[in-house]
């Protein structure tokens, strides 16, 4: 499968990139050329392999439930570009 | 004129009873100054790695225990990406292939009395993942403040299969949840504070048709009223849509309480494309059978195997022991009083906890956890029906003066007021003759075939007792000297 140029743009509107003309021309040849090595892959027989959710072959490890984190609150806004009362500012975003 | 059939999914966002984050040691106790309990790895700063609280897991598989379902051996964790000030990573940790708990059931007393009917809910699944921060929309010289003390929060977000077909349905089902997730410890159930919030799904389709309709979705009903009001007006909206000619478009709405309406937030043109993977910082969450078995073995006795041993043991109805069942308080007073009562008086002790303190509870707004009668008391109550010392009627004064704390057992109370009933049959045999003698007009009416007579004579009778006689023994004393 290849993508096509409409298709480069949302990828692009979604993870919030803005991308020119031009290089989405050149992300559209970079994204099918990944898409050819999925082929490959895909081309490759797998019936009766266990799909894998990670690279290692390990499992999660846990923590027990127990607040270990102070409250770090103004280091964390010292070097944020806006607070008020306590909270971070951000351009109004209403849904 | 076409039938309509309502069709109703849940989704549940049940808060866990954790006391620190899904992926992070901040704590997540409520009501916190803003963003004090938000730390590097909840703020999604570089080079933080999520670690998962085992105690979340457990919740988890609690409730997968708890309703009969498979809890996976394996499951994974995904990225849901998308993009929000109060979700600072740009993505939300959840689960979306291989969920922790997948299936399982819960079956709900829709309805009361002789109309109640059983209904078995079937869920799809129920994954965990983390919640989101909280914006603010006040006016912050035009721009928006946000607190991160709810992001990482963790939750358990249970599905269930479009089962219910009304909102009594949904509110029952969504009732059984919320008091079984307090039953089993993973979830404190308040709702104001948004620890169990529920979104509906809702279709219509003419009754008989296979397929569902078109859904839209009601999300964040914080309250049960919300959730029926919500559903109800959906229903009729789409009804009215179809019925006029219109196509249900897929959406997702917001319910406004203040005029009773849903309205629209975005539609599926506009929906997110979440682009779910599997989450490289997470490996894949392995639950060993021994693990699944000592979590198993710390279960308290659940809502329906209680349920099951009210109905076998002590002989309730099916309805009767759904009902003391609803909430673990309930079942817990109820077989408190049970044990001081004796099983024989099962039957009359879970008519008081249902009918009568139920009763005196919801007329003061009270919950059964602030009941000025304890269990005990009830229980000493119920032993003096039960023995005859006083009438169901008598009872009732005497429970009135427990509630106003103004008696310390049922046997104090009937002991200082006289109310003990009047069984030596000479007492009430000469309280009968008086009576007689003092009614010949009564007498001759229920000679004539009136029964109604003889009500009245049992009346005087019970009124000269100040109502202390046994009504049984009164009864049939009179129709003994009657019949003579």
């Amino acid at each position: 499968m290849s993508l096509t140029l409409e298709q480069v743009q949302r990828i692009a509107h979604l993870a919030r990139i803005e991308v020119s003309e031009a290089e989405a021309l050149t992300t559209q040849s970079h994204l099918n050329g990944i898409f050819q090595l999925i082929e490959q892959m895909q081309a490759v027989d797998t019936r009766g392999v266990e799909p894998m959710a990670h690279a290692q072959d390990l499992s999660q490890r846990l923590r027990q439930d127990a607040v270990t984190e102070p409250d770090g609150r103004a280091a964390f806004q010292a070097v944020a570009p806006e607070v008020e009362a306590g909270l971070y500012l951000v351009p109004k975003v209403i849904e | 004129m076409t039938q309509w059939e309502v069709v109703i999914g849940i989704e549940t966002h049940a808060q866990l009873a954790t006391v620190s984050k899904i992926f992070s040691g901040a704590s997540t106790a409520f009501g916190a100054e803003p963003n004090t309990q938000a730390c590097a790895v909840d703020l999604a700063l570089p080079g933080v790695l999520p670690v998962l609280n085992k105690k979340a897991v457990e919740c988890a598989m609690r409730f997968g225990l708890a309703i009969g379902a498979e809890v996976a051996a394996k499951s994974v964790f995904a990225r849901k990406n998308y993009f929000y000030p109060d979700l600072p990573k740009g993505y939300q940790i959840s689960q979306m292939d291989l969920p922790v708990v997948v299936g399982g059931e819960i079956p709900v007393m829709v309805g009361q009395g002789d109309k109640a009917y059983e209904k078995v809910v079937h869920l799809t699944r129920a994954h965990l993942e983390e919640d989101a921060g909280k914006s603010l929309h006040e006016d912050f010289h035009g721009k928006s403040g946000i607190d991160l003390n709810r992001a990482g929060t963790p939750l358990l977000e249970i599905v269930t299969e479009p089962d219910m077909r009304s909102s009594d349905e949904a509110v029952a089902y969504a009732k059984a949840l919320h008091a079984l997730v307090q039953w089993i410890g993973i979830c404190d159930g308040n709702m104001q504070e948004g620890s169990f919030r529920c979104d509906a799904n809702v279709s219509v389709r003419p009754k008989g048709q296979v397929e569902f309709g078109t859904r839209r979705e009601i999300k964040n009903l914080n309250s049960f009223r919300f959730l029926k009001e919500a559903i109800d007006f959906e229903v009729q909206w789409q009804i009215n849509e179809i019925e006029e000619g219109r196509k249900i478009q897929q959406a997702t709405v917001l319910f406004d309480p203040d005029n009773g309406e849903t309205r629209v937030m975005r539609t599926k043109e506009d929906a997110h494309d979440y682009r779910y993977f599997p989450d490289p910082d997470l490996l894949p969450l392995i639950i060993s059978a021994d693990w699944l078995a000592r979590v198993k073995g710390e279960l308290p006795e659940l809502p329906t195997q209680k349920r099951e041993r009210f109905i076998s043991e002590l002989g309730l109805s099916t309805y009767d022991a759904t009902t003391l069942t609803a909430s673990q308080e309930m079942a817990d007073y109820f077989e408190s009083t049970v044990t001081i009562a004796g099983k024989a008086n099962a039957k009359p002790c879970a008519n008081w906890v249902m009918v009568d303190l139920t009763a005196r509870l919801n007329k003061e707004g009270k919950e059964l956890a602030d009941s000025p009668v304890s269990a005990a008391q009830l229980a000493g109550l119920i032993q003096r029906i039960a023995d005859n010392t006083i009438s169901n009627n008598i009872a009732k004064k005497v429970f009135e003066v427990l509630w106003n704390g103004e008696g310390a057992t049922a046997d104090e109370v009937i002991d200082k007021q006289g109310l003990k009933q009047i069984t030596d049959s000479g007492a009430i045999e000469s309280l009968v003759d008086e009576v007689l003698a003092a009614n010949p007009g009564n007498v001759a009416e229920f000679k004539a075939g009136k029964e109604k007579a003889f009500n009245a004579l049992v009346g005087q009778v019970m009124k000269a007792a100040k109502g202390k006689a046994n009504p049984q023994q009164v009864n049939d004393l009179l129709r003994l000297k009657l019949s003579a």
